[in-house]
């Protein structure tokens, strides 16, 4: 008798040696897709969506590139997972956890290929990786007393983050206006609070931080164009019929004067709202609903500035730099916070015209408005500046910072190996194999930049044989370099967040001897 | 198929569309049945173990999960077969009454059919087996019970409980920290657990999960966590001594349920209703302020007027709070669940000592910590990890410690693990079956060499020599008489599972040993296998 089928039809079963190498095929693939885009020197992207319009983005973003992969391969989709949590969780490194994870794997194979059981290997990776994170610990700078320095590490961090980046060319200037954002925040991650304007045309360098606030809207006809010493009251309410909410409420009448009667009242009720905003003693009034015109023509007649139609985020940066509050009722004008500003005056960028709140009172929130050729550009621009507020914002909180350009894979590399020797057993191989993981982060930033990866990497392990050094790989001169003078930092977090995530994924799919995938769901095709 | 005949030797039909069914009939029946039960467990089998390996699982939808866990490897795969999808309902089944040891029941039984296969071939009757394995699960049963050691453990000795509920997570990819995962359970249990009636009631344990972090950041809160924020962006993020109005009613316009129409056919109509509306919201909010509550619970959503005016009133609110998180809170601080406003009385507030919203990473995530509570008796595991999978894995073994914990303040004895509870019963078993008299003898002897297969397991997956490991084993238990000794699965040196502190509970073992015979007893049972053959 033949041993019965177990599994429903389409499902499939892998096991042992198979499943291992469909896991390692898998995330190795991965790994060889994004790696080109490591470092000051690696190159971007194009995804074509298969949606409609097959939409194109150009990017260098490792968590954009796999997010719009669709992969098969549930290895594949564990790194695409890490990816994404390092992107939510530090902003940055998305594609450096993908890398150190694909080459850990890659490793492994090789182990796993001399015989050395996937525990063992677990196990000697999760030493390695404790001894890494201590080296970092031991090399960490924080200069969080004093402020100045402070600053120009944070100015640093976003160059680093930066360079990567289509920004490149600008990120003097572009790291500046992410560090001044960041410093208004005062300590917060809501990057809620900064906005980002994306208006096409002009070139890069033309974008700007706005201290004051920018709204995307149009001032309603015949209001006011510039108000001074302007006092606004934010508000979500219903601005265009004020419906009776109770359940089951109707209108029924039975003859058109009636209709009329009602329809009088209706406006009546509308013109005492609008009465009530107005008695708060505003000269500005912003909603989140659409304001009809009947209202909006009631508010040009008292001469107050009313704008409809701002969205939710844009109601709360508002609220938040004017101090006012969002107000729903208006019985109460005495006590609903109002909102104040110097100047509201519409001004133009590019050719849109928009709605510009200086002289706040409370700076937390601020618009940074993007300037550049074509969509492509500033949606890229948008996101390597978004990294690197994440980045900057991660680091106001936790202020230690560490060298970039290599030069953290080498601390961890030396200390890692030096682990090895010590280790007595199986697992030193384990240990040795995540050192040279480690070592294949610089190589590869070496190789995009098109440079003599074996010999850079050599020159460097020599350098840094010395106690205390700051050598790192010089992208742009192709040599080894002092990344201290050369400026060049990355956050302790971000690179912890590499560290422990990529060895969990990989001792996660290390620990697999078996893949069971269940029959795809059918799907109906709808014709 | 057979055809049967009536007495003019005319075939007739009895089954319905009798030729489009399959049908196996005994021996042939039986061998397909085991032969599907054995598969299954050869499937498990090498997730046994603190060497065991995990299993990546792809779903229809195509998600992933990874886990070590037997119920859910099972519960997860697309099986087909009934006899394997009986396996399935083993499995879930030990992890509904006991919650561990769902991989070795099912390693349990599908050796114990293995062994009923050679059997059979011998020519005995199945139903003799069955009874065999009944009379040698009873033995074993009694033996463990023998064998097993109680320990004393308290409000502050908890030694005893973190290392039981550690040899439960060393079999997990949390193995890393597996020490401060098992205190968090040991303590999460105790704090809920009722000692006077040895009874834990493991709702009130919330375990949540957030990715980004690493798992050492996981902790136990003496509170709940709402994965919600504050209604409106600008309402206080931070509330000392807050008094908790838990409400089940929506601060919205009435809706009476019966069906019924409010015509407006008259301005003076129409103005009375929006004065009524007006009055309504006011009335709401002025109630949970007149009895004096601080922060307001509630399942149901705002209207956005309400909502202003709570903002207005001072009145910190969340909204769309869910059933099970509302009960938890309301156990946690004392408070009562209040379905109308009118309802509202000042004995009815929870108190907690501190409410705050906490935001993590660079997206706007938030969650609302209720701490310092009036009864601290519901708590929350929170746990933090580098993905997604790794999250539901931690999930799921959080979930095993605590099941174990629980059992212990049940029945606080334990047998020692690393297989050497088995070989004990084993050498029992083996020592009752020279004393049966009749072919039961045989079934009996095969059991215990059933019970074998554990250990065998754990070495094999541990890359010891499994047959010369456990025979040295099982000498050295019967020479020093001492059932302590076990597979030394992670390397340390000596056997004895005393030393090396791998309990497991009592009634663990003894319901895996129970369940296997029991659904090795209705697999052999059966004779006759009917299906269709396409469907």
């Amino acid at each position: 008798m033949a041993i019965e089928k177990i599994l429903k039809d389409d499902a499939s079963e892998e096991k042992g040696e198979r499943a291992r190498m469909a896991s390692f095929v898998g995330a190795i693939a991965i790994t060889d897709l994004v790696k080109t885009t490591l470092g000051p020197k690696g190159m971007d992207k194009i995804l074509q969506s298969t949606g409609r319009g097959h939409g194109v983005t150009v990017t260098n973003d490792g968590a954009t590139i796999l997010k719009s992969l669709h992969i098969d391969n549930p290895a594949a989709k564990v790194l695409i997972d890490i990816s994404k949590v390092q992107d939510d969780e530090v902003g940055d490194g998305t594609t450096s956890v993908v890398v150190l994870a694909g080459e850990l794997l890659r490793e492994a194979e090789k182990l796993v290929a001399a015989k050395i059981h996937p525990m063992t290997i677990i196990s000697g990776y999760r030493m390695a990786a404790e001894c890494a994170r201590n080296a970092l610990l031991q090399r960490v700078v924080d200069n969080k007393e004093n402020a100045e320095k402070f600053k120009s590490d944070l100015m640093k961090i976003a160059m680093t983050t930066l360079s990567s980046k289509i920004l490149s060319q600008d990120k003097e200037h572009f790291a500046q206006l992410a560090v001044d954002a960041v410093m208004r925040l005062k300590g917060s991650t809501n990057l809620e609070a900064i906005q980002i304007i994306k208006k096409p045309g002009g070139s890069l360098m033309d974008s700007f931080l706005d201290e004051g606030f920018i709204l995307d809207k149009k001032i309603g006809l015949g209001q006011p164009k510039r108000i001074e010493n302007a006092k606004i009251l934010v508000a979500n309410t219903a601005m265009d019929t004020d419906k009776v909410k109770i359940y089951g409420a109707r209108v029924r009448v039975d003859s058109m004067s009636k209709v009329a009667e009602i329809e009088g009242a209706e406006k009546e009720k509308m013109r005492e709202k609008v009465q009530k905003i107005i008695a708060h003693g505003i000269n500005c009034f912003v909603n989140r609903q659409l304001i009809y015109n009947f209202p909006e023509e009631l508010f040009a007649d008292a001469g107050v500035l009313a704008i409809e139609h701002a969205d939710f985020d844009g109601i709360e940066r508002l609220a938040l730099v004017t101090g006012g509050e969002i107000a729903s009722t208006f019985d109460n004008p005495e006590s609903v916070k109002i909102g104040h500003c110097k100047l509201i005056e519409e001004i133009m960028i590019g050719e849109d015209k928009l709605i510009h709140f200086s002289g706040v009172e409370m700076g937390q929130a601020c618009t940074i408005v993007l300037r550049g050729a074509s969509h492509h550009v500033l949606d890229e621009a948008e996101r390597s500046l978004h990294d690197a507020l994440c980045v900057l914002s991660q680091t106001v909180n936790d202020t230690r910072v560490l060298l970039g350009g290599g030069w953290p894979e080498m601390v961890m590399a030396k200390e890692v190996d030096e682990l090895a020797r010590k280790t007595p057993g199986k697992k030193s191989h384990a240990i040795e194999a995540f050192s040279r993981a480690l070592v294949a982060i610089p190589t590869i930033i070496a190789d995009n930049a098109g440079l003599d990866s074996a010999d850079l990497v050599a020159q460097l392990r020599a350098a840094h044989h010395k106690e205390g050094c700051n050598a790192g790989i010089d992208v742009i001169s192709g040599s080894v370099g002092d990344m201290a003078e050369l400026g060049i930092s990355e956050s302790f977090k971000v690179k912890q967040a590499v560290l422990l995530s990529a060895t969990e994924a990989a001792e996660m799919i290390l620990r697999v001897d078996e893949i069971i995938t269940c029959a795809p769901r059918q799907r109906e095709d709808r014709m | 198929m057979a055809l049967a005949f009536d007495e003019y030797g005319r075939p007739f039909i009895i089954l319905k569309e009798q030729d489009q069914k399959t049908r196996l009939r005994g021996i042939e029946a039986q061998k397909a049945n085991i032969s599907a039960g054995k598969a299954v467990a050869r499937i498990l089998r090498t997730s046994l173990g603190p060497k065991g390996m995990d299993k990546m699982l792809q779903s229809p939808d195509g998600d992933v999960t990874i886990t070590n866990d037997g119920a859910t490897i099972l519960e997860q795969m697309d099986v087909d077969n009934q006899i394997a999808k009986l396996m399935v309902e083993l499995s879930r089944s030990q992890d509904y009454e006991i919650g561990d040891g769902t991989t070795g029941v099912v390693v349990m039984a599908g050796a114990l059919l293995e062994q009923a296969e050679h059997l059979l071939e011998r020519g005995i009757h199945p139903i003799r087996i069955a009874e065999g394995y009944e009379m040698a699960s009873r033995i074993a049963v009694e033996h463990l019970e023998h064998i097993a050691q109680k320990f004393d453990f308290g409000p502050t000795n908890i030694e005893p409980l973190v290392q039981t509920c550690m040899t439960t997570l060393s079999s997990k990819i949390v193995n890393r920290c597996k020490r401060p995962l098992a205190e968090i359970s040991v303590k999460a249990v105790l704090s809920v657990a009722d000692l006077e009636r040895k009874d834990v009631n493991l709702d009130l344990i919330k375990v949540e999960g957030k990715v980004g972090g690493k798992l050492e950041d996981t902790e136990l809160i003496y509170g709940i966590t709402v994965d919600k924020d504050m209604s409106h962006p600008q309402m206080p993020k931070q509330i000392q001594d807050a008094k908790i109005a838990i409400l089940t009613c929506p601060f919205e316009p009435p809706k009476p349920k019966t069906k019924h129409k409010v015509d407006i056919d008259t301005v003076e109509k129409f103005q009375t209703l929006r004065q009524q509306e007006q009055k309504y919201f006011d009335d709401m909010v002025q109630k949970c302020k007149d009895v004096g509550a601080t922060l307001v619970i509630c399942q149901w959503g705002f209207d956005d007027e309400a909502n202003h005016l709570l903002m207005h009133r001072n009145l910190p609110a969340v909204r769309w709070v869910g059933g099970v998180e509302l009960e938890l809170i309301a156990i946690a601080t004392g408070g009562r669940i209040v379905p109308r406003f009118q309802e509202l009385t000042p004995e009815k507030l929870g108190r907690a000592g501190l409410v705050r919203e906490k935001s993590f990473g660079t997206t706007k995530d938030k969650m609302l910590y209720i701490e310092h509570c009036a009864n601290s008796r519901a708590v929350t595991i929170f746990i933090r990890g580098g993905n997604k999978m790794m999250i539901e894995e931690t999930k799921r073994s959080i979930h095993d410690a605590l099941c174990v914990a629980r059992n212990l303040i049940r029945n606080n004895s334990i047998v020692y693990g690393g297989g050497s509870a088995e070989i004990s019963c084993s050498i029992a078993v083996e020592a009752a079956a020279d004393k049966h008299p009749g072919v039961e003898q045989y079934a009996i002897r095969a059991f215990a060499d059933a019970l074998d297969s554990v250990p065998m397991a754990l070495a094999e997956n541990s890359g010891l020599q499994p047959i010369e490991t456990l025979s040295a084993v099982k000498s050295q238990q019967i020479k020093e008489n001492n059932p302590h000794f076990g597979i030394d699965c992670n390397d340390v040196g000596t056997n004895d599972m005393r030393e090396q502190n791998v309990f497991e509970t009592l009634i663990g073992k003894q319901q895996q040993i129970l369940l296997a015979t029991q659904v090795v007893k209705m697999i052999l049972k059966i004779d006759d296998v009917i299906s269709p053959s396409d469907f």
